[in-house]
């Protein structure tokens, strides 16, 4: 009987695994566990990429610069008196010393047009006028004949194709300069002006400027002489330089001397000399970079060093030397600037060449050409470099440098701007126009971030730490129920309804009665305090009627009383002490006020911040074990004793981890400080002026930024910062959480 | 008594108290403060008018008082309203401060009447007369809210028009001008693409002249009856019944008509498109892009949360590497949002959005269509940001069931798949649902992030509509939270759109208070109901 019992069940029991049945279960049961294992993993793999991710966008902007060497061959023109590569890198352009103006491929030599000057004279000398292709040579009657590079684009086959032709946008006819030969010629054209300053004999110097003005007839350009004038130097110039407007013109001589001279009211006067080496060391070469703000003065100890009129004490300006950057021991012998931002090539005799950028101090490359340099030219796009030997020999090269302008010094240091006073620490990402120097200092809007979070936490610790005690350790447990989810509510309210009501109701209020505000800081604790001595010494029977642990809910009318109270002595206050208006008393004590100011912000921000510390400070507090303080009041400590000596030692790790966290949510608050204060990166630790926070910047500049650019990945590194920073608070906070409750457990 | 009172530190006690009052006196006078400014916007509101003397000349000004300010200058205290005088068309401004000392005559005229107009504002004055078709009425209100009426219809029918008909109409000869291309691109345009292209083209060109004919007609309709008002100072001010969309007279009002009036205008505000650069009118097309966004972040946000919580807290082996994993897990809930904005932008919109433009639609060149910020990026940079909410949530609600029930299971001979299918997930949701709700609450909050992913101050069309395939993804949308900063503070007219700011954020905190409430609501009934399971 038991047998066939056994059997019926173990036959039953095979049936279901032969129908498969069994089987499926289980396949579906491993199906499951994979499926769950993999998308478990591949959510938290996505999630931790996050970080992986930002670090990919930033780290391009600390790669040195590639320097590739493509093409090798040998070029055909003799005498180089200059050379030049279009935009795209695929043409280059050749004027030879006989003034031939070849166009040749880049790539190969293969000529694509050659053009010869209309004159046939000797040229004495050459300028490039700007950098869209505009030059002009001195013949040897002295006269100066302008011409420019030009590249029509066409489309054919939906392919681009450049046809190069030289243009002469004034006439074929050369522009009378001077009437004897000119050594050296240097030139500006703008707009609606042209200057050409030229050497001749005896160490005088011509200067002319010129109208550029559209011509009456037909459509070309016309010149119409505005000035002109001669400057007698002391010594022989090896270098004329004059900046557009006109504006300035160096005189530098090989022994290192410098005359500068300034247009003003119509007629050039010297500002300044100066020995611009030390003894011992020549200027090789001298060149403006980008702007015509900074001289690179190129030195024979393979020295260049960067000088800027900077604005001294007695209302001038002196060229001033801002820094150094070193080739390598041998002579420089060109210095070509970058056509779009402020960085230069720089060869020296040994035929090295150097790849720098100023505002970041950067040497990106260094690569060797093994013989002396003839000429060189890079494209405006700077990614084509076309260097020529003194012996033809011609190399090409691919240069991937997109992002010069940023490294560790130019990030965290101060840096000495074109145009500023002193070295600074700025940031001003974006400006109208071409030539401007990004500023990218991360300093001002760290030390707002910091000093933001700075207010909002000295706002919101004593409230927070404070009302969490009172809430954990004296509160009734009826109204902790209530008090608990108010301050949940307080944590979900949205921060952009916080910043507006901090930049547009609290903002105007705060700035209207600020006595009354900052007397409410002192009077509200002293009216508490009195009114609990006060309540102390009431009669048992009024003490009676409230039970322990309601104190808060007695304080209720005290604050709101106290606080109108500190509001309406406030209005006298201010009259007798500041004149009747705070603010304005402190701007003309020399102390900004600015209505949004970081004040406004660290209660706004405080307020957002309260409930985070709040909630965790209650958890811990409320969560140490009740016979540690039973085992504390049976030995006769009072309340406060207990607390003190007990139960806040126990719970101070979760205290700090409370703080941690809260930092760690006033520091990547972005509404707030977008919408309550100014948003000038400015660095001042005044309570009353405003400031610029990593958030609140990124969050402004971010949507303008064009793709790829240093911009765009410095505020991804803004963003990366912020990710780390809040991170490892929070980690500590959760590790010494986690270590707390393991504490407790075993308690 | 009072040594004993310090010695044994009471003070300190106070003070703690002291420190919880003020934090509730805050968050409860801010809610106060945002729920008072926020109602009382659509109370209708007595217009005054004002006789002032300044300078030796007598003007009149008539308004509501918006705003007063005393302030002491030189230790002569000083009282100013803020009148709102409407009007923007004649005076070029809409508000005007008052010395209260140079008002000579406070009046409360009885028959003031309030235009809402579709353009410059409100215009406060008298109605002279009234022509409707072509008759004249003198002074008679009810003759111009009929007109109103009338021209309300016919508005709505051309909004119809427009936005209905044309709006797809436009969208299609669009996808024409899409598809044209990508057959460009494919080397497939022959001549019989081009004629079946141009054919349909111009039958939807055929279409939307008769609409446009239509539309002339009812143009021609609303523009049929005028109103000719005269204001306080005696200007005449002529309207078309189309520009105005409501006229009341608030000083003859009742307490019951106000009320009306004010149910009337909260259903405005929450079921109407924005007028005037957003400064009046409704916020529908903000709620629906919120709703929008919040309910696709969801359908993102639940799953994945689900599976990673169920993996680490039921598969994967408890050690120190999942350890790491939570506890990195719950930092990203600290990281700011930005950051997350950022990461957005830079991974899903040009990254991702690229990809997909370049892969799928090379037809939409140079203008992207999903590399560039959109509904969907939105969605899932929030579903990215509130998956640690979920996540932590859930982990909880799986840590709270006993182990009992799922060994209960094992013992009957369920597979753990079956176990965590029929008894452990079905006791967990309610911790999901709570963790949903958190996030859903988070999210409509958000809006640093958002700013850089698909946030935009006025959508042309909702990305619901009724041209295929419907839901439009990659459109830009509106949202309460970004509503609120924008008008606040990138608007033209601050002092004008305040009151509506204050309804926004009253209704986006009255929306996010619910949730949470539920949340709590919901975690609160778990934890009573598993303690009974624990005894």
């Amino acid at each position: 009987m038991s047998t066939s019992i056994k059997d019926t069940t173990r036959k039953l029991l095979d049936q279901q695994t032969q129908s498969g049945k069994h089987k499926r279960r289980k396949i579906n049961d491993l199906l499951a566990r994979y499926g769950i294992a993999i998308g478990g993993m591949s959510v938290i793999v996505a999630v931790v990429l996050i970080c992986f991710y930002l670090l990919w966008v930033v780290l391009p902007i600390f790669k040195p610069a590639a320097v590739e060497l493509e093409k090798e061959y040998s070029w055909s023109q003799q005498q180089l008196l200059h050379l030049e590569v279009e935009e795209y890198g695929e043409i280059a352009f050749g004027l030879g010393a006989n003034g031939s103006m070849q166009f040749a491929d880049v790539e190969n030599n293969d000529l694509i047009a050659n053009f010869e000057l209309p004159q046939q004279q000797n040229i004495t000398a050459f300028a490039q006028l700007d950098l869209k292709g505009m030059m002009a040579v001195a013949y040897q009657d002295g006269s100066v004949q302008l011409m420019k590079q030009d590249y029509a684009i066409s489309y054919p086959d939906n392919q681009r194709k450049l046809t190069p032709s030289v243009q002469y946008p004034f006439g074929e006819d050369a522009v009378s300069f001077a009437d004897t030969e000119v050594q050296m010629l240097n030139g500006k054209l703008w707009e609606d002006g042209l200057l050409l300053t030229g050497l001749t004999a005896n160490n005088q110097i011509v200067v002319k400027e010129f109208y550029v003005e559209q011509s009456f007839l037909g459509e070309g350009l016309e010149l119409e002489e505005a000035n002109s004038d001669t400057i007698q130097l002391g010594f022989t110039p090896a270098y004329l330089l004059a900046t557009q407007g006109p504006g300035w013109l160096y005189a530098i001589g090989q022994k290192g001397q410098m005359s500068a001279y300034r247009f003003e009211s119509g007629e050039w006067l010297l500002k300044e000399t100066k020995q611009l080496t030390e003894s011992g060391v020549e200027v090789t070469r001298a060149d403006f970079l980008l702007g015509q703000v900074s001289l690179m003065i190129g030195g024979s100890d393979g020295v260049i060093s960067q000088w800027f009129q900077v604005r001294n004490d007695n209302g001038g300006s002196e060229l001033t030397k801002i820094r150094d950057f070193k080739l390598a021991d041998d002579p420089i012998t060109h210095i070509v600037p970058e056509a779009r931002r402020k960085g230069f090539i720089a060869t020296d005799s040994q035929g090295k060449i150097g790849v720098f950028y100023t505002t970041s101090e950067r040497m990106l490359e260094e690569l060797s050409f093994g013989q002396p340099i003839e000429a060189l030219a890079i494209n405006s796009r700077s990614n084509k470099l076309l260097v020529v030997g003194k012996d033809r020999q011609a190399n090409t090269f691919f240069i991937e440098n997109e992002h010069p302008e940023i490294s560790w010094s130019a990030l965290w240091n101060e840096v000495f701007y074109e145009g500023y006073e002193e070295p600074t620490f700025t940031w001003q990402s974006s400006a109208s126009t071409n030539d401007y120097e990004s500023k990218f200092s991360l300093v001002p809007l760290s030390f707002g971030t910091l000093k933001a979070a700075f207010y909002a936490m000295l706002f919101a610790v004593p409230l927070a730490i404070f009302g969490a005690i009172f809430t954990a350790y004296f509160m009734a447990p009826k109204m902790r129920s209530m008090v608990k989810p108010t301050v949940e509510i307080m944590e979900a309210l949205p921060t952009v309804i916080l910043g507006f009501l901090a930049g547009l109701w609290l903002a105007p209020i705060i700035e209207e009665t600020l006595v009354g505000f900052l007397l409410t800081i002192i009077l509200l604790p002293m009216f508490t305090v009195l009114f609990g001595l006060a309540w102390n010494k009431a009669p048992d029977s009024i003490r009676h009627s409230i039970p322990d642990g309601w104190q808060a809910a007695l304080l209720l009318p005290v604050i709101i009383a106290g606080t109108m109270f500190a509001f309406w002595i406030g209005e006298p206050v201010e009259a007798w002490l500041f004149n009747g208006d705070m603010p304005r008393w402190l701007d003309d004590h020399g102390m900004n006020y600015d209505q949004r100011n970081s004040l406004v912000v660290g209660l706004a921000m405080g307020f957002a911040v309260i409930p985070t510390i709040f909630s965790i400070t209650e958890d811990a507090i409320f969560s140490v074990p009740k016979h540690l303080t039973n085992g504390s009041l049976a030995l006769g400590a009072s309340q406060w004793q207990t607390l003190t000596r007990v139960v806040l030692p126990t719970a101070s790790p979760g205290i700090f981890s409370a703080l941690m966290i809260g930092l760690g949510r006033a520091v990547g608050e972005t509404m707030i400080v977008l919408m309550a204060t100014g948003n000038t990166p400015v660095m001042d630790m005044n309570i009353f002026e405003g400031m610029r926070t990593l958030s609140a910047n990124i969050a402004v500049e971010m949507p303008e930024s064009e793709v790829g650019s240093s911009h765009y990945r410095v505020l991804f590194l803004a963003a990366f910062v912020l990710f780390l920073f809040t991170f490892a608070f929070n980690t500590v906070a959760e590790v010494v959480r986690q270590r707390l409750r393991n504490k407790y457990g075993s308690l | 008594m009072s040594k004993k009172f310090f010695n044994s530190g009471q003070h300190w006690v106070w003070l703690n108290a002291g420190a919880i009052s003020i934090s509730i006196i805050m968050v409860v006078g801010l809610l106060l403060l945002i729920a008072v400014r926020g109602l009382e916007h659509f109370w209708p509101a007595e217009v005054k008018t004002f006789e002032v003397m300044q300078d030796e000349q007598k003007t009149q000004v008539m308004g509501e008082i918006h705003n007063t300010e005393d302030d002491i200058q030189d230790g002569v205290e000083r009282q100013q309203y803020l009148i709102k005088m409407g009007n923007r068309d004649v005076y070029g401004l809409d508000f005007k401060w008052l010395d209260v000392k140079n008002i000579t005559e406070t009046s409360t005229h009885e028959d003031v009447i309030v235009v809402e107009r579709r353009e410059w504002g409100n215009l406060y004055g008298f109605l002279n007369s009234v022509k409707k078709d072509g008759t004249l009425y003198k002074e008679d209100p009810q003759v111009l809210q009929d007109i109103i009426e009338r021209a309300l219809n016919i508005h709505e029918q051309i909004r119809d028009i427009e936005k209905g008909d044309i709006g797809s109409i436009n969208y299609e000869i669009e996808q024409l001008r899409l598809e044209q291309r990508r057959l460009e691109l494919e080397n497939e345009f022959n001549d019989e693409a081009k004629a079946e292209i141009e054919q349909r083209k111009d039958q939807l060109q055929q279409q939307f002249l008769k609409h446009q004919e239509d539309l002339q007609v009812l143009y021609a309709e609303i523009k049929r009856d005028t109103a000719e008002f005269s204001l306080i100072g005696g200007e005449k001010i002529t309207l078309t019944a189309g520009n105005i969309v409501r006229a009341f007279q608030p000083n003859q009002m009742g307490f019951w008509s106000k009320l009306g009036h004010y149910f009337s205008k909260i259903g405005e505000f929450i079921f109407d498109e924005p007028r005037e650069a957003n400064t009046e009118g409704g916020v529908f097309p903000a709620i629906f892009g919120t709703v929008m966004m919040v309910l696709l972040m969801s359908v993102i946000v639940t799953p994945l949360g689900v599976v990673a919580a169920v993996y680490m807290r039921e598969y994967a082996k408890q050690g120190p590497l999942t350890r790491t994993i939570r506890i990195a897990v719950n930092n990203l809930a600290g990281v700011p949002s930005i950051v997350y904005g950022v990461f957005g932008l830079g991974f899903f919109v040009y990254f991702l959005g690229g990809s997909i433009d370049e892969l799928f639609y090379p037809e939409v060149g140079p203008s992207p269509m999903f590399g560039t910020p959109g509904l969907i990026w939105a969605s899932l940079t929030l579903a990215l940001l509130t998956l640690p909410v979920v996540i932590v949530s859930t982990e909880e609600g799986l840590a709270r069931i006993p182990k009992s029930i799922r060994e209960g299971s094992l013992a009957l001979g369920a597979t753990k798949f079956e176990t965590l299918r029929k008894t452990v997930l079905p006791m967990a949701s309610p911790a999901m649902m709570t963790g949903l709700i958190l996030a859903v609450a988070r999210a409509a909050g958000e809006v640093a992030p958002l700013m850089l992913v698909g946030v935009v101050k006025l959508a042309p069309t909702l990305p619901l509509d009724g041209n295929a395939p419907f839901l439009h993804l990659e459109r830009k949308f509106m949202h309460l939270g970004f509503h609120i900063y924008d008008v606040g503070f990138q608007s033209p007219n601050v002092e004008a759109a305040r009151p509506l700011v204050y309804a926004t954020a009253l209704l986006l905190v009255l929306i996010i208070i619910i949730l949470n409430i539920a949340a709590i609501k919901i975690r609160n009934n778990l934890r009573e109901k598993y303690k009974s399971l624990e005894q």
